[in-house]
């Protein structure tokens, strides 16, 4: 297994620049998933490293060997795409062993081979089935299958588990994450949604319009953002954000309608202060809220969203509207009067011009 | 404002083929946001077809208010019916969009500005009637087309998955605007969809399909906590209910391998001499996670996976020749391969006959 190594990546499609001086390192054995919204430059990316898009720039490197000018053939790399490609006339097995079969293995070898991949995934007792014969995750699995039998020096996968229905996704993600490290295989994985990318990664690029917005792990790129579009785009329910500007008299922030003050520890002022930013935006996640009799601010519920674990309540401060996690047995009515804490240590403030976290 | 009754409502596609809907009566309160639930093919569609009048029913009745609806066509029927919420005339203005489906009806200019406007107003895109819409962001969209279902003030408004093409942060914030309205209104509401959580977050009951049988109607938390079917059990929560397959033997319950046990509670006690054959059923946050020691008492398991969701964090955990998956808070931290006892919340145990698929324990045994 291997370590990628792409370096000050560039591509241009026309005029539009897809990416511009991209670079990220993939450790050996390392989960990373490459998250970011449609049309981020994730797929580009993934397609660069296959050898299916020429650079405009920049060099890719796998275990110290410069693959920028090799073919994809020739790279060692395996693919797998959110539709699963699979010769829909040949079993499973059939499958499995067409890539050996290509490479002139003999017919014992790749018997035994696909056998071990099929244990592994626990797919053995659908080998002799054509992919109509399958459901979506089991034919999932078989394109999975394909891409390890051979042992490739790294995994690239596209979106893998988009087409499945949500019961199904939950499952394969554990099911890939227990594979990865079982193989200690290298996976650069491409993915819009952040659930997955939470769970399965050990680490996560996050990119958007081209550019690397942060690499880290899930726990640092969720409590610890590095700006405002990986703060709003990592979480479910979103993050609570609002305008608002700093009161060096009263120590405090302000909300851009003045109806909220939020009083700021002596390390938080001293990080706004040098910051000098000309306007910021304060966020906090819903469960870094917590209603409260006597709470900092007060507020109307807008909303109850029971989810049976939990209830999301939507409260209105001011002009603010407010996502607030609650116990599953919080009640309260439309219109109700609600006290707001905010756990302060673990908010955010951002410069609004530049996105950046000031703390 | 109207109540809508179906009683004993049929629906066949064709002699040979399984019915689309099996004998469903529902009765949906004056006010009332019902949202239908299930996985496609479970009849919840066709059910919202024969409430508009685009599908007529094989058998049974449809009442509307106190009005028999069987032989009335879907324009008498006095409601709206929302798609997928983007199907606006792109050419129009926003204006022209809402008030479209009064002008169609000939009312006079002033009474159809007036009630566009009033509509606007509510869904705050007064500043939008003049734009067209391709132009704006897809949550304005989405409301310019509630405006145009509600402009009508139609007695029932049906609803077919219109969240289902947004993105998922859009999705969440229409979710809250057509709570609130819908709270606002008070308008009836019959919502179709797929989505656990868009059922569980909006409604007032949610009706549970499978199979175009009816399952369960409650509140979404009852249907959370107290589960009347395996199918309800398992298609509600995330991540879905932890289930194993074994028998009762006393007042344990034992999986089909015999490693896998667990002491039940006292309302189990009249199934104890049975040996029925069960599923056992315990959701992901029913579960604790302990550090391996002599001091607690629990189900002894292996970490295989650990999800960190920034907000909680879920593990897969090997116990007993099962998987169980456990959903704790963020900050606790165990890593793959570490030894831990599991311990369940026995007030949240589920069981579930093996034939009938059925919930055992009495529904509110553990709020008692």
């Amino acid at each position: 297994m291997s370590s990628l190594e792409v370096l000050n990546l560039s591509k241009r499609f026309g005029r539009k620049q897809a990416l511009n001086g991209l670079n990220i390192t993939v450790k050996d054995g390392e989960f990373m998933v490459l998250l970011g919204p449609t049309a981020a430059g994730k797929t580009t990316t993934l397609r660069c490293v296959a050898g299916l898009e020429k650079l405009n720039g920049g060099s890719i490197t796998l275990d110290a060997e410069v693959i920028t000018a090799l073919s994809p053939a020739e790279r060692d790399i395996a693919l797998v795409f959110q539709t699963y490609a699979l010769y829909p006339r040949k079993t499973a097995f059939e499958n499995m062993a067409f890539p050996l079969q290509a490479r002139g293995w003999d017919a014992d070898r790749i018997k035994r081979r696909v056998g071990e991949v099929a244990a592994l995934l626990r797919i053995t007792e659908l080998l002799q089935r054509r992919p109509a014969q399958m459901s979506g995750g089991q034919q999932q699995r078989v394109a999975l299958g394909r891409a390890m039998v051979r042992q490739p020096r790294l995994f690239l996968m596209d979106e893998p588990l988009t087409n499945l229905d949500f019961k199904l996704r939950v499952e394969m993600r554990a099911e890939l994450k227990r594979l990865q490290s079982e193989l200690a295989a290298t996976f650069f994985y491409v993915t819009n949604d952040q659930v997955e990318a939470m769970s399965m990664a050990d680490r996560i690029a996050v990119l958007n319009n081209g550019e690397l917005q942060q690499v880290d792990t899930p726990e640092q790129i969720y409590d610890h953002p590095a700006n405002l579009f990986v703060a709003q785009f990592v979480g479910s329910p979103r993050m609570n954000t609002f305008e608002c500007r700093l009161d060096l008299d009263q120590r405090a922030l302000i909300s851009a309608d003045g109806v909220l003050k939020l009083d700021l520890s002596a390390t938080q002022l001293t990080a706004l202060s040098a910051a000098d930013a000309k306007t910021l935006v304060f966020g906090c996640r819903p469960e870094d809220l917590s209603i409260a009799e006597k709470g900092m601010a007060v507020g109307t519920v807008y909303v109850l969203e029971p989810l049976g674990d939990r209830t999301f309540v939507d409260v209105q401060v001011g002009g603010q509207s407010l996502r607030v996690r609650a116990e599953a047995s919080y009640r309260a009515a439309e219109g109700d009067k609600v006290g707001l804490d905010f756990d302060l240590a673990r908010c955010h403030v951002f410069d609004a011009q530049t996105g950046k976290t000031l703390f | 404002m109207a109540d809508i009754t179906l009683q004993n409502v049929n629906k066949s596609f064709g002699a040979g083929i399984p019915l689309a809907v099996n004998d469903l009566t529902l009765n949906i309160r004056d006010g009332e946001f019902l949202v239908l639930l299930g996985p496609s093919g479970c009849g919840k569609t066709t059910t919202l077809r024969m409430i508009a009048g685009l599908e007529r029913q094989t058998s049974g009745d449809i009442c509307i208010g106190d009005r028999v609806v069987n032989n009335l066509r879907p324009g008498d029927r006095d409601i709206a019916f929302v798609f997928q919420f983007y199907a606006l005339y792109p050419h129009l203005s926003v204006r022209d969009n809402i008030g479209f489906p009064l002008k169609a009806q000939n009312l006079p200019a002033a009474e159809v500005n007036r009630r566009v406007e009033n509509v606007a107003e509510r869904l705050r895109i007064t500043h939008l009637l003049k734009s067209t819409p391709g132009r704006l962001p897809g949550g304005e969209q989405q409301r310019v087309a509630l405006g145009r279902a509600m402009v009508r003030q139609p007695q029932v408004f049906l609803m077919d998955e219109p969240l289902t093409n947004l993105d998922a942060s859009l999705r969440a914030d229409m979710r809250v605007e057509l709570k609130h309205l819908q709270h606002d209104l008070a308008t009836t509401m019959v919502y179709v969809t797929h989505d656990q959580v868009e059922a569980m977050s909006m409604s007032h009951r949610i009706a549970v399909m499978n199979n175009g049988l009816l399952q369960q109607v409650d509140t979404p938390l009852n249907i959370y906590r107290h589960p009347q079917t395996l199918f309800v059990g398992t298609f509600i929560g995330s991540p879905p209910m932890n289930i194993v397959s074994g028998k009762i033997m006393g007042l344990r319950f034992v999986s089909d391998d015999g490693s896998f046990w667990i002491d039940l509670p006292p309302a189990a006690q009249k199934y104890a001499t049975h040996n029925l054959q069960t599923y056992f059923g315990v959701r992901a946050e029913d579960l604790t996670l302990h550090e391996r020691s002599a001091a607690v008492k629990g189900i002894p398991g292996v970490i295989r996976i650990r999800e960190p969701l920034g907000d909680e964090t879920i593990y897969i955990v090997d116990a007993e020749g099962q998987t169980l998956t456990i959903k704790t808070p963020p900050r606790l931290r165990f890593k793959p391969g570490d030894n831990v006892n599991i311990t369940v919340n026995h007030q949240a145990i589920h069981l579930f006959d093996k034939t009938s698929e059925k919930a055992l324990l009495p529904e509110r045994w553990s709020d008692v």
